[in-house]
């Protein structure tokens, strides 16, 4: 039994990587998403962007305490129409003219207007208030470090998905499945391969894509890696046999991706791959349970940024360990090696 | 010698369609039993069903007397009509993989040898010819040392050096002592390879035997064939068949002398005729008839 197994498992693997094209895909389209996404949003999103009504082209921080501001851009404009255009486009959060007769704009409906024009408000008070201040210390969690969880959970469900439910379609229209059938290889013999096979192949792609992210980008790492790696293991292991009931009887390729995509889409807006759905209503928060890869994002996240323990993350081990044993026995129970 | 395989009243139903309608026959050990038919005359489906890959309706299959079960899967191989393997593989790797899902192993360089695939080992599937990839199918067939294997149209689409190439692979197989189930529709083939066959059409077996007592059977004597644009005269006298779309008539005969003068006041051009020994494709037009099959 063994033998046949790993007969199989060393041939998928074989196949997969000497598959250059895709085998490079497969590595450097989630490290270039990586890249282009934390560049786009390396800049401080929470900056606010204030236009200063004057002639000069530079900004004077003298001119005006609220000039000496944190977190504010301050941008000259030397055209009133220009700028106004913008603050009811919230291109601008404020605008605002010093001198003589000192006025700004604000667009109501903007919530960083809002803040900016307290700010500016602020400046020019002498009140002292009568709260007490204390400082928390600590670097901020920069997007690519709440992104890297996201896109290696992504690159692992759709290469589990498709890197399993897909081949085996095509296995199965080719007729290699039917070969596979006369011969003793069972079954449970033929999804332990695959499911060990494709997990080997994640495993090294997800562990390249991390060091070469974490190198480069200095993502933060906060928990254990071998928490995280037995997250990565277990969400492999949970996607791949989804991968198999989807393909269990499917042998139209056409047919499968249809489906493969029917369960990607769903799963990648709402398990939080791109953004959190902590302000996300109730139910949709709760359906998102459905889905392994919530389950895979929420655990990895918590040891990456929060240093979560084993025990912290066993609730989502154990979701997604039923949810395997589920996965596998229907398909197991469902799988067809040729057409109906 | 025992008889090592048989099938036993096997039907397949489809929606709307009997595939294979009730077929029964028996292979002994150590022969090349041959099943014989048109495109679509049901012969891949009653062999698939053999082999396990598929399911009957209703029907058994007996491998030395027991159902056809684990021990079956261990002995057989198979090479099917139309098999893909797995890309980016070699040759040596196509084989390794398979010989290690059986317990029954034969020796790799053996295969090898047999099937002429020393120079090829390192060849990646993909880039391999039609005849290469036959022989490497054939391969795949043998690494259990199979008592029984099944060969499924082999040579379809291959050139005439690869087919007779083939064809002393399947001999030599064959005088090793297996046993051998060919299906083919190159009667020219199942002549040169089978011992007994078995002619199918519309899902039945119409005729079964060696191919010489099958013959013996059908006709009685030679065939004299001549081009019909050579007759000049009516040959309602002499019983005849005529072949519009070969543009050529057949007379069956045991007495050429006697046909040939009662023919010859009718033929313009008696360089054309041809006398020949009737062979397993006239048996098979015979039987299935000359019409093209959709």
């Amino acid at each position: 039994m063994w033998n046949r197994i790993y007969a199989i498992f060393q041939a998928r693997n074989r196949e997969f990587l000497r598959d250059r094209a895709s085998l490079s895909w497969n590595l450097i389209l989630p490290i270039a998403l990586m890249f282009g996404l934390s560049f786009a949003f390396s800049n401080d999103r929470d900056a606010y962007t204030v236009g200063i009504l004057q002639s000069a082209e530079e900004i004077m921080v003298d001119d005006h305490p609220f000039l000496e501001t944190q977190y504010i851009n301050f941008v000259a404009y030397d055209d009133l129409d220009t700028a106004m255009r913008k603050v009811a486009r919230h291109q601008l959060d404020l605008l605002v003219e010093f001198g003589d007769g000192a006025r700004y704009w604000i667009n109501p409906e903007s919530p960083k207007g809002y803040f900016a024009e307290i700010a500016l408000l602020q400046s020019e008070s002498t009140v002292a208030l009568n709260i007490e201040k204390q400082q928390i210390s600590g670097d901020a969690v920069g997007y690519a470090d709440w992104l890297l969880p996201g896109i290696l959970g992504m690159n692992m469900m759709f290469s589990c998905l498709f890197g399993v439910g897909y081949v085996v379609v095509r296995y199965r229209k080719n007729g290699f499945l039917k070969r596979l059938r006369a011969t003793p290889l069972t079954p449970i013999e033929f999804i332990a391969a695959q499911v060990a096979s494709r997990m080997v192949l994640i495993l090294m792609i997800s562990t390249f894509i991390y060091t070469g992210t974490h190198l480069l980008l200095d993502t933060r790492m906060e928990g254990s890696y071998f928490t995280l790696f037995l997250i990565a293991i277990v969400g492999a292991i949970s996607l791949v046999s989804l991968g198999l009931v989807v393909s269990a009887r499917v042998t139209s390729e056409e047919l499968a991706g249809g489906l493969l995509n029917l369960i990607n889409w769903p799963m990648m807006m709402l398990s939080g791959v791109w953004f959190s759905l902590e302000g996300a209503p109730e139910a949709v928060r709760t359906a998102a349970n459905v889905f392994p890869l919530t389950h895979i994002l929420d655990a990895a996240r918590a040891v990456m940024l929060d240093g979560a323990t084993l025990a912290d993350v066993s609730p989502a081990l154990i979701a997604l360990t039923i949810m395997s044993a589920i996965f596998l026995a229907l398909g197991a129970r469902i799988f067809r090696w040729g057409p109906m | 010698m025992p008889i090592a395989l048989e099938a036993r009243n096997i039907v397949k139903h489809y929606p709307g369609v009997i595939a294979v309608d009730d077929v029964s026959f028996s292979v002994r050990e150590g022969i090349c039993f041959g099943l014989l038919g048109p495109n679509g005359a049901g012969k891949t489906t009653t062999v698939e069903i053999i082999e396990g890959v598929t399911s009957a309706t209703s029907g058994e299959v007996f491998y030395y007397g027991e159902i056809a079960g684990q021990r079956f899967k261990q002995e057989a191989g198979i090479q099917f009509q139309n098999t893909a393997l797995q890309d980016y593989i070699t040759v040596r790797e196509t084989i390794e993989m398979f010989r290690t899902l059986y317990t029954r192993q034969a020796n790799i360089d053996d295969i090898i040898e047999q099937c002429s695939l020393r120079d090829l080992l390192d060849r990646d599937n993909r880039k391999l010819s039609g005849g290469q990839r036959q022989r490497l199918l054939l391969a795949v067939a043998l690494v259990n040392r199979p008592r029984l294997i099944f060969l499924d149209e082999p040579t379809t689409g291959l050139d005439p050096q690869a087919r007779r190439n083939f064809w002393d692979l399947v001999q030599s197989i064959r005088a090793a002592g297996s046993t051998i189930l060919l299906t083919t529709h190159y009667m020219d083939e199942a002549q040169v390879l089978c011992d007994e066959i078995a002619i199918m059409d519309s899902g039945k077996i119409m005729t079964q035997g060696s191919p010489e007592e099958l013959l013996r059977k059908q006709y009685e004597g030679l065939i004299i064939e001549l081009p019909i644009s050579d007759l000049t005269g009516d040959l309602s006298g002499i019983e005849h068949t005529v072949y519009d779309n070969l543009g050529i008539i057949e007379v069956v005969t045991t007495d050429v002398s006697r046909s040939l003068q009662q023919l010859s006041p009718h033929v313009s051009d008696l360089n054309q005729i041809k006398i020949r020994q009737p062979n397993l494709e006239d048996l098979f037009l015979d039987l299935t008839g000359h019409t093209l099959r959709a």
